[in-house]
């Protein structure tokens, strides 16, 4: 038996609009793996901070107030600093086409957009994230 | 196909967008025996479920009012100019986060926040910039802000008093509805208990000092974003909107004097007669509360005034220009519902604000509603259509029962307490993505007729960081040139207030004159009454 894959959903900034974070964290829940929702405005640090206790294997960012390009860099070289390098981090939300490619480059594994079928971003995950558990100093 | 044999139905039932299934023809049957039967009023007349004005459209049409900001003050001034030269009737203020949240631009908070989804406005200065070479005594201003509505609306008035205008002549719309931000939206500062103080002071200020004023807009368009049916659009609003009467009276206000000046703020959403249903409910549920639950005496207290916006959330980032459309059949529905004023998005709102051209287009949408198809020269013309007379009896009888609910939980501010709105819009907010998911929910381009080939990229609006670098400049020369000792005496006497009572508004209207920012404002509430934290849940 598979062991779930756990995700932590955390909504950045002063954005208050978690519509999307809260349906896609029901989702990822219906489809198997084990969620933990942060709640608002959470700094980089704070969500960084959630991850390595929560042990997680994906960090979902929903952002729709246009501050991806400030929130995203910083929670990816803090995950570098605590030696979380493979934690498989997705962002949805307002994202400009101008901004994916950059957002790739930094290491973001996957932007979705208003619209994004709730099915393809589970797929995504699914194929692209790996589950630390068993791991040695994972605390699972 | 053949005469004589009709296809199978599509579906084995069909509902609205918000779930409700309707039948496949109505008739007079379909009215009968309804208790209380729907009513047979005329237009302008109690309980105005056929409109508030006997000729509709015909004397003045809706007011085109654009929620726009973005950037510098500098920037959004242009942007209205250009609005206003365009043919807009009145001018809508979207402010940016750190301001919606009561920070000024160089908290570590607002890092990366500055001038994104609306323009930064920290202190007397930034309102100066904003309404420069715009007279105030003339147009119209809707301020869309919650939380820190009262430091804001102080703002506004001593710009006005600059420009020589008379308050007593003032007229626009503060939002200052913060329940709608505890259940929905979530830009709140304080708790319950004292943001609906703060409610309640420019209420009675308003009164007093800005009679034409619309002291509060009570919003059911972000708690429809946030995922409601339109029946929970309608009851939280209208619940809230008791809720903010019963708190004017509760603070010694005699209703008639501020009920008047109670706004209201609604979704147009697509399914197109479900919203002309719903205004039309809004109007009659309204009239009969304010008479007969409060006992207003006065007309205008009955009155259930609204803007409408189309649904930001129905616009879709892929093949956007189909947004042109659904923004132009939901402007449709809110005129036919009888809306007063009305905002169209632009079709590239789901991937930034909107550049001046889209801004255009959706401006033009509106004029052509207004001008080209004749809807403004019949007055409710959907009135006694079976369909529409029995989906309005349904949603206000809907409606009515989530209203009753919230009453026995001791009315909205304890519900929001225990979470119950906001469970009930999360709910419905998955269950409509399930239909998305399995197709019984059709988004063309998103789940069905969807693009095979590339589409061209959309040019859209780009704020960097130069605006925050030039709001953080600017608020470090104005924090040298103002002089400390009064912003500190007039933010010290804000503290005072609020924690002796009595009424904040003049002691911020002093704050503002004195150029004390709206971080500091705030900063001085928060001191007393403390910040909201909600508790996070799925």
């Amino acid at each position: 038996m598979s062991v779930p894959l756990r995700v932590v959903i955390a909504k950045p900034g002063l954005d208050g609009h978690d519509r999307g974070a809260k349906v896609i964290a029901r989702a990822l829940r219906d489809a198997g793996m084990e969620v933990i929702y942060t709640g608002l405005r959470q700094t980089p640090e704070q969500i960084v901070a959630a991850a390595l206790q929560e042990d997680a294997d994906v960090i979902g960012l929903s952002i729709l107030s246009g501050a991806h390009m400030h929130v995203c860099p910083r929670v990816m070289q803090l995950l570098r600093e605590k030696g979380l390098d493979d934690v498989l981090v997705v962002v949805g939300g307002i994202i400009p086409d101008v901004d994916r490619a950059r957002l790739s480059e930094i290491g973001i594994g996957g932007v979705f957009q208003p619209g994004t079928p709730m099915q393809e971003i589970v797929d995504f995950i699914t194929s692209h994230a790996r589950t630390h558990a068993g791991e040695p100093g994972t605390r699972r | 196909m053949e005469h004589g044999r009709p296809a199978p139905e599509r579906r084995e039932s069909f509902r609205t967008v918000s779930g409700r299934p309707i039948e496949r023809l109505y008739t007079p049957g379909s009215l009968e025996g309804l208790e209380p039967p729907p009513d047979s009023s005329v237009p302008g007349e109690f309980p105005y479920t056929r409109g508030l004005y006997r000729d509709g459209y015909r004397g003045k049409p809706w007011t085109i009012r654009q929620f726009a900001g973005f950037g510098t003050p500098e920037e959004t001034n242009q942007r209205y100019r250009a609005l206003l030269a365009a043919g807009g009737t009145g001018l809508s203020v979207a402010f940016d986060l750190p301001t919606l949240m009561g920070r000024d631009p160089d908290h570590e908070l607002s890092v990366g926040e500055v001038g994104k989804c609306g323009v930064s406005v920290a202190s007397l200065a930034d309102m100066e910039a904003l309404f420069e070479g715009i007279d105030l005594g003339t147009i119209t201003t809707s301020m869309t802000i919650n939380s820190p509505a009262p430091m804001i609306f102080a703002m506004y008035l001593v710009v006005a008093g600059k420009q020589g205008v008379d308050w007593r002549s003032l007229s626009g719309t503060i939002q200052n509805d913060i329940l709608k931000e505890f259940i929905a939206q979530k830009e709140y500062i304080y708790p319950p208990r004292p943001s609906m103080r703060l409610v309640t002071d420019v209420f009675a200020f308003c009164a007093e000092q800005v009679p034409k004023w619309n002291s509060i807009s009570v919003s059911g368009y972000h708690i429809r974003e946030a995922g409601a049916t339109a029946a929970q659009e309608l009851a939280f609003t209208l619940r809230n909107g008791i809720e903010y009467v019963q708190h004017g009276i509760d603070a010694g206000l005699d209703v008639d004097a501020f009920a008047p000046r109670i706004s209201f703020f609604f979704n147009a959403h697509n399914d197109f007669f479900e919203e002309i249903a719903k205004y039309r409910a809004a109007r009659r549920i309204w009239a009969r509360v304010m008479r007969d639950r409060f006992g207003a005496r006065n007309p205008r207290s009955w009155q259930l005034r609204f803007h409408a916006q189309t649904a930001g959330v129905s616009l879709t980032a892929q093949q956007p220009y189909n947004n042109v459309v659904r923004t132009a059949l939901q402007a449709m529905a809110a005129v036919l519902g009888g809306a007063q004023s009305l905002h169209t998005n632009a079709l590239d709102e789901a991937l930034a604000l909107p550049t001046a051209k889209a801004a255009t287009l959706a401006v033009r949408t509106q004029q052509i509603i207004a001008h080209e198809t004749g809807v403004t020269d019949i007055v409710d013309s959907f009135g006694g259509s079976y369909f529409v007379e029995r989906l309005t009896w349904d949603l206000e009888h809907e409606a009515l029962a989530y209203i009753e609910t919230i009453d026995r939980m001791g009315g909205m501010v304890p519900a929001i307490e225990r979470g119950f709105p906001q469970r009930e819009i999360a709910d419905s907010a998955y269950r409509f993505q399930q239909a998305v998911e399995r197709k019984d929910a059709i988004v063309v381009g998103v789940n069905e007729f969807v693009s095979t080939a590339p589409e061209p990229p959309l040019a859209t609006l780009y704020i960097d960081e130069t605006t925050a670098a030039a709001q953080v400049g600017r608020l470090a020369a104005l924090k040298r040139s103002r002089d400390d000792r009064e912003v500190q005496r007039a933010l010290d006497a804000v503290g005072e207030r609020a924690g002796s009572g009595g009424n904040l508004m003049p002691a911020l209207i002093d704050a503002a004159r004195a150029y004390a920012t709206v971080g500091e404002m705030c900063d001085a509430l928060r001191r007393v009454w403390g910040e909201w934290v909600e508790e996070p849940a799925l």
